[in-house]
């Protein structure tokens, strides 16, 4: 008892023999609780041992209450009952006694006895053959486990099944039409869900057909709206079906005839619209959904027709995808994007077309994203109905550093635009990198560069402006600053050249900045000379503005936030009302056909103005 | 052997209570339709009669210890009973009675020779009177040779004397501590074999020290030395430093046998006169006596082993078996296949065969068969053990057989078998046990709940027996009789049969596939008939629980072990076992028929594995070798190998005629369950708990070794590691342990388990 440190067993204590006693009404001397001690804990391990040989013929590895209760059986000792249920006990214990005991729980007799709904799945055991390996060959790796639902389907169920898959697949379009309007309403399909889950895990094998992967995405369309389905863990594997869909470079898409872009609009409306409904089923379904969506966008391995799926996927998403994962990104792909669009030559005409695509994807994508923000902003300022002025770009950049477990739903409709500030939940355990959203002027002015008037025209069309007093620099009180001069600094100009007219670029300021919000440990970097050049390797800057402006603003925000380590500020000073005669040849605006918006011709340049009062 | 006398008290005890039980069972049985000619012991007398002939005085001192403990334990009935049918005095258990008793020892000559005797009056004799039913198994108990001899007194209690004597409690660890130099000392190649006394000093010189009560010496003792012995020792230290209180050794079953059969040791001549000169130098008693009284020194003339030769051998709970154990003949070859006329206006063979004449000729050759024309010289005499005779249905199975045989696969390293696998679907309950029958038409479960049952894996479906009434009103004389017995209504894919009263852990088909034996926790063998799906009879004879069974290959027989350390081999008519297999010192876990159903095989969890001659009930092989528990053993089909799987996850090979190790099968991660060679034998198929099925050249495997003379006659092999060449393939299952391999006729290998999600 000595070597209580070097103890091979688990042991029950004498104090604990003494409580036992006493519990039943003896009072235990100390050696007698000793000499009681050890003797337990030596039955316990003897009937602990036969009782693993009961283990080894029951062909088991894991030991049960059972094993043990017939090892105590057989030594003439009485089983211990209540402890054979399946699930773990829980252990509690009583903080004031130093007590410890497992909760056992009332069962209402009366209740199970009378309870109505009998426990369906209890499956009948049965024997099933497979050939395995044929002639000793076969797969030699580990095959996983076999389809998660092994129980046995009715027959029934098995004839519904084979009738509504073959309906869906098959070749007539009323019949079709007919099983997915059941797969929609039926509230008895729920055992066949695992199978028509995996039917639709089918569609890497039918990439090359499209009608089949429509008929397929209708098909998870239907299950999602049945109110009686419960997708539970189902919802990734068919959100990573869907997702299939619209990013991969499917065999159809090889065909320039086959309208795969369709497939794609389709099937990340149907993204959106499994997130929206069962997104809160599966715990971070919405970071990976975003993060996979910016992988492929930022991998220029990947074929236009991905990048088109990568962008429509986050428009559907909402705005906020956008404006998470889109907008930083856009400065890089940009590059990417232009060269594909600048090569005139025949060979690239089919990639050229998919780049203007891609074009107008980002163009739909980015205008929502303005639009939302601005009529965001507005309703928030509305809320705050100039309590504080300067407190509206605050509002703007509030830190969202993970929408957390379960995404709170963004708006869709305009109507539901008031919840958006409701995004500020806090989540843990995502592993989202620390994110600050560009003030509204300067994602404008920074797609902008990019767009030029296409998208300013679009923009100005959007909300009634005359509904808002428009934005001075004053009201924006402190957190702006007048530019010290304009256009000093070439290097950290934005060499896109529509923009070139409208933009100074001041020095950067010394000192921490002023509009972002914290932490400020990140920011303040000083930003590398070249790396604008890095990015836009391609991009040819024409001369600074000749006019200098009416007035300018600061805006503070970051650029390549994905890129690096903290947010490297850049300071845009904009002319409000830049005259007509700046403008300087838009020499690769007019290159770029707005894709998607043909019957909307651009109208009035000088719209472009406006936005920037508008919104602010 | 106080032990053996333990055991056999018990079971008179239960044979009491459970008398008129296994009575109505009797009569159950009697009115099963089956009629067989044969009974085991109407030819058999002449081998057991010479060795049952004369009662040695060490049984008349098992039966009086028999008689105390009954005494003891106020069962004076039974004493009474005993005492009167064994003819010793009243008197004879008065202590100072002893002398006599034992001096006239002629008396106890009242054992009449059951065993020898013709079996229906041993039928007649135990229905008649319950006390000769009670004799039989003390009788085959202490018949069953090999194992130790009983020297002890009459009181169940001093076999614990074996510790009585008392040294210095402190110095055990110096004498132990000096041995350990001594033998660090010597020369290598004495020093492997002389480390061998390590692990049976060490167990014994702790257990002396707990039993004279010197608990701290023998923790520290323990704590000390407990590192240094081998790891296959294990899982046995970790009981033994559990148990420190003299209490606890009573009723420690492993140690009580560990003390009482001696721990068997093969050192060479030179090795072991270098140990005996030391100890002698050293005056050096107290691990002298140990020497003496625990061990057994099986010393042989010549080379010193090396320590992968001991290792090989080594492990089990007694150490190696001695050699003259594994001396006896053993007719280890196939018996002579009857001749049968295959039917020449075979439609089936007219239908097959339309083009040619000759092929028809070709199976007609093979049924006569080669090899079966001629007597194997190993073969045991026809009627060696009287087998039942072939009904006609049986003829008709044999003509399918061999139908089967002649489209059968060659097997070998370029021509793998496919594996089909059976898996056991919603098994919740725990799936403990599997079987196919031969022509792999039926398979049957055994599960945890207790229940049996049965699947068809043909489209033909399980239907039963029409009701006595109904059976009254069918034509007996149509040619379909058969047919027509049969109720339509009851066809269905499977049935349940309830019966069991504890989980069903060992199951056997029939060779004719009308029975299914099933054995269970609940220490009874159940008879079921397919027909009626009914238990026909529940063999009571084991009372702890049964690990497994299995039907002899010609029928008629089974063996079953359990628990209780005995293997017992019945006949299906007798409700009595016809044999008592004893001499496992740890419960007995799986058991084999030899393919010429006379030898049973039997694993045991004290690691070795004994086969034994079922005319005599002699213990005629034992293999040690094995690191852990034997679960899986098969014999090969030309009955000259036996393969055997443990939870250590090796597959060992044994050459039964010469009783030596021959292979080692490393590979398997889990513990074996199951093992089958292929129906010639050229592929040995092993399935695990690691979820995989192995397949190993076992044709490889045996002509490697065509043993030399010196290895038969020292028993001293030299194994190769060979494992990775003679694994063939190795194949994985989706989350289901193997617990069942079967090949079909045809060699397509048929594996079994139940999906574990």
């Amino acid at each position: 008892m000595a070597d209580r440190e070097e103890r091979r067993f688990a042991e029950v204590s004498r104090e604990s023999v003494r409580l036992m006693a006493e519990g039943a009404g003896v009072e235990l001397g100390d050696d007698v609780a000793a000499l009681l001690a050890e003797d337990v804990c030596y039955r316990l391990r003897e009937a602990t041992q036969s009782s693993s040989q009961f283990m080894r013929h029951a062909k088991r590895r894991k030991l049960t209450v059972e094993d043990f209760n017939r090892a105590l059986r057989w030594s003439n000792v009485e089983a211990i009952c209540g402890y054979g249920a399946q699930d773990a006990l829980p252990f509690r214990s009583v903080k004031e006694g130093e007590l410890f005991f497992v909760e056992d729980r009332d069962v209402n007799l009366v209740e199970l006895a009378l309870a109505t709904n009998i426990p369906k799945g209890c499956a009948e055991t049965m024997v099933r053959v497979n050939v395995s390996y044929l002639d000793g060959k076969g797969n030699l790796e580990p095959q996983g486990t076999v389809p998660t639902a092994v129980q046995s389907l009715s027959d029934d169920l098995l004839k519904y099944y084979q009738q509504i898959t073959r309906a869906i697949l098959g070749e007539d379009p009323h019949l079709m039409k007919v099983a997915l309007l059941d797969l929609q309403s039926n509230s008895k399909i729920a055992a066949l869900l695992p199978y028509f889950v995996y039917v639709i895990s089918g569609v890497k094998s039918v990439s090359h057909d499209l009608e089949q992967l429509n008929r397929l995405m209708h098909m998870v369309k239907s299950l999602v709206q049945n109110p009686y389905l419960y997708l539970g863990s189902y919802v990734r594997s068919l959100v990573s079906s869907v997702m299939y869909c619209i990013l991969e470079p499917l065999a159809a898409s090889i065909n320039p005839l086959n309208d795969h872009w369709t497939l794609r609009d389709y099937a990340a409306l149907l993204l959106s619209h499994i997130f929206w409904t069962h997104g809160d089923l599966v715990s971070g379904l919405y970071h990976q959904i975003l993060l996979s969506l910016q992988k492929v966008l930022s991998d220029p391995v990947r074929p236009l027709c991905s990048h088109y799926g990568a962008v429509v996927g986050l428009h559907a998403l909402g705005w906020k995808a956008v404006e998470r994962v889109l907008f930083p990104h856009l400065p890089a792909y940009w590059a990417n994007l232009q060269a594909v669009l600048d090569d005139y030559s025949v060979s690239n005409a089919q990639v050229k077309a998919d780049g203007h695509k891609v074009y107008g994807a980002i163009l739909v994508a980015v205008e929502r994203l303005l639009k939302m923000k601005a009529l965001s902003l507005s309703q928030s300022a509305e809320g705050q109905s100039g309590a504080h002025p300067g407190s509206v770009v605050g509002a703007v950049s509030y830190r969202v550093n993970s929408p957390g477990l379960s995404p709170p739903p963004e708006p869709l409709s305009e109507a539901a635009l008031g919840i958006a500030s409701h995004l500020q939940v806090g989540g843990a355990g995502c592993h989202w990198e620390e994110w600050t959203p560009v003030p509204l002027p300067a994602m404008y002015c920074e797609l902008y560069s990019f767009f030029g008037d296409s998208l300013a025209v679009r923009f100005s069309t959007g909300t009634g402006f005359g509904t808002h007093s428009p934005c001075t620099p004053s009201q924006l009180g402190d957190s702006r600053k007048e530019p010290p001069g304009p256009a000093s600094n070439l290097d950290t100009t934005r060499k896109m050249p529509q923009l070139t007219a409208n933009l100074n670029i001041s020095p950067r300021q010394d000192g921490s900045p002023r509009t972002d919000p914290p932490p400020p440990t990140t920011r303040g970097a000083p930003r590398s000379a070249g790396l604008s050049r890095e990015v836009f390797p391609k991009a040819r800057f024409t001369s600074p503005q000749t006019t200098p402006p009416a007035f300018s603003f600061l805006i503070g925000g970051r650029q390549m936030g994905q890129r690096c380590q903290g947010r490297r500020p850049f300071q845009t000073m904009f002319a409000t009302t830049p005259p007509v005669s700046a403008i300087p040849p838009r020499t690769y605006a007019h290159k770029l056909p707005v894709i998607g918006r043909v019957g909307k011709p651009v109208r009035r340049w000088t719209c472009s103005h406006y936005s920037l009062h508008l919104p602010l | 052997d106080m032990s053996l006398a333990k055991q056999s008290t018990d079971y008179f005890v239960t044979l009491y209570t459970k008398q008129p039980s296994a009575d109505g069972f009797g009569n159950n049985n009697a009115n099963d339709g089956r009629v067989l000619s044969a009974s085991p012991g109407s030819s058999s007398s002449t081998g057991s009669n010479k060795q049952t002939a004369a009662v040695t005085p060490e049984d008349q001192q098992t039966l009086l210890a028999v008689l105390q403990f009954l005494k003891k334990n106020k069962l004076s009935e039974s004493v009474e009973i005993l005492r009167r049918e064994a003819g010793l005095p009243e008197n004879s258990l008065d202590p100072k009675a002893n002398e006599s008793a034992g001096a006239g020892s002629g008396g106890a000559a009242g054992i009449v020779d059951l065993e020898g005797g013709d079996a229906s009056s041993l039928l007649s004799r135990v229905t008649g009177s319950s006390s000769a039913g009670a004799q039989a198994p003390t009788k085959g108990t202490v018949q069953s040779g090999c194992s130790a001899v009983a020297e002890d007194q009459p009181d169940v209690s001093v076999v614990l004397s074996a510790y009585s004597q008392q040294g210095d409690p402190t110095l055990y660890k110096v004498y132990y501590r000096d041995l350990k130099k001594f033998i660090e000392t010597v020369l290598d190649c004495h020093r492997a074999e002389l480390s061998q006394v390590f692990y049976p000093l060490f167990v014994h010189m702790y257990l002396e020290l707990v039993y004279n009560n010197h608990e701290s010496e023998a923790k520290a003792f323990f704590e000390k030395f407990s590192g240094d012995q081998e790891c296959y020792y294990e899982e046995d230290l970790r009981i033994l430093s559990g148990l420190t209180k003299k209490e606890h050794m009573r009723g420690n079953e492993t140690l009580l046998d560990f003390r009482t059969s001696k721990f068997v040791l093969r050192i060479s001549r030179d090795s072991y006169q270098l140990l005996k000169r030391h100890l002698q130098e050293r005056q050096n008693n107290q691990i002298w006596n140990i020497i003496q009284e625990h061990l057994y020194i099986d010393i042989f003339d010549g080379m010193p082993r090396s320590k992968s030769q001991i290792d090989a051998m080594s492990g089990s709970l007694a150490g190696e078996a001695k050699r003259e154990a594994n001396k006896t003949k053993v007719y280890y070859g196939l018996l002579k296949e009857p001749e049968i006329e295959l039917p020449l206006d075979d439609e089936d063979e007219e239908a097959e065969n339309e083009e040619g004449k000759p092929k028809k000729k070709k199976p007609k050759k093979d049924s006569v068969g080669s090899k079966s024309k001629k007597q194997d010289p190993n073969a045991p005499s026809q009627n060696r053990i009287p087998l039942p005779e072939l009904k006609d249905s049986d003829k008709l199975d044999k003509i399918m057989y061999m139908k089967e045989a002649t489209k059968r696969i060659r097997l070998g390293p370029d021509n793998l078998p496919s594996v089909c696998f059976y898996t056991f679907l919603n098994a919740y309950q725990g799936l403990t046990a599997v079987d196919l029958t031969d022509d792999s038409s039926l398979i049957a479960g055994g599960f945890a709940d207790s229940t049996v049952r049965v699947w068809s894996v043909t489209p033909k479906k399980l239907r039963k027996v029409k009701s006595a009434a109904d059976l009254n009103l069918i034509d007996k004389e149509s040619d379909d009789v058969l047919e027509r017995i049969m109720d339509e209504k009851t066809a269905s894919e499977s049935k349940i049969m309830y019966g069991h009263s504890g989980p069903v852990y060992g199951i056997s088909f029939s060779p004719d596939r009308n029975y299914l034996l099933s054995s269970s926790e609940d220490g009874t063998v159940r008879l079921w008939s397919l027909l009626t799906f009914t238990c026909l009879v529940a063999y009571k004879g084991h009372n702890y629980p049964v690990w497994d069974t299995q039907f002899s290959p010609y029928g008629y027989y089974f063996v079953s072990g359990g628990h209780d350390r005995v293997a017992r081999l019945w006949a299906t008519d007798h409700y009595q076992p016809l044999r008592i297999f004893s001499g496992h010192l740890a419960d007995i876990t799986c058991t084999r028929f030899h393919p010429n159903s006379n030898y049973v095989a039997t694993g045991s969890s004290d690691r070795t594995i004994r086969l034994w001659d079922v005319l005599s009930g002699n213990c005629v092989r034992i293999f040690t070798g094995h690191k852990g528990p034997i679960h899986s053993l098969a014999f090969s089909p030309n009955g000259k190998f036996l393969a055997s799987g443990a939870t250590d996850g090796r597959v060992l090979l044994w050459d039964i005629g010469h009783g030596l190790m021959v292979g080692e099968l490393k590979g398997h991660t889990d513990t074996i369950y199951s093992l089958r060679f292929s129906r010639d034998g050229e592929i040995l198929a092993s399935g695990s708990m690691d979820n995989t099925v192995r397949l190993w050249d076992a044709m490889k495997a045996f002509d490697d070794l065509e043993t030399d003379d010196f290895t038969a006659a020292t028993g001293h092999i030299h194994l190769q590691d060979n494992s990775q060449e003679l694994l063939l393939g190795t194949y994985t299952t989706k989350s289901t342990p193997v617990i069942h391999l079967h090949f079909t006729r045809r060699n397509l290998l048929l594996a079994a388990g139940a999906f574990n999600p």
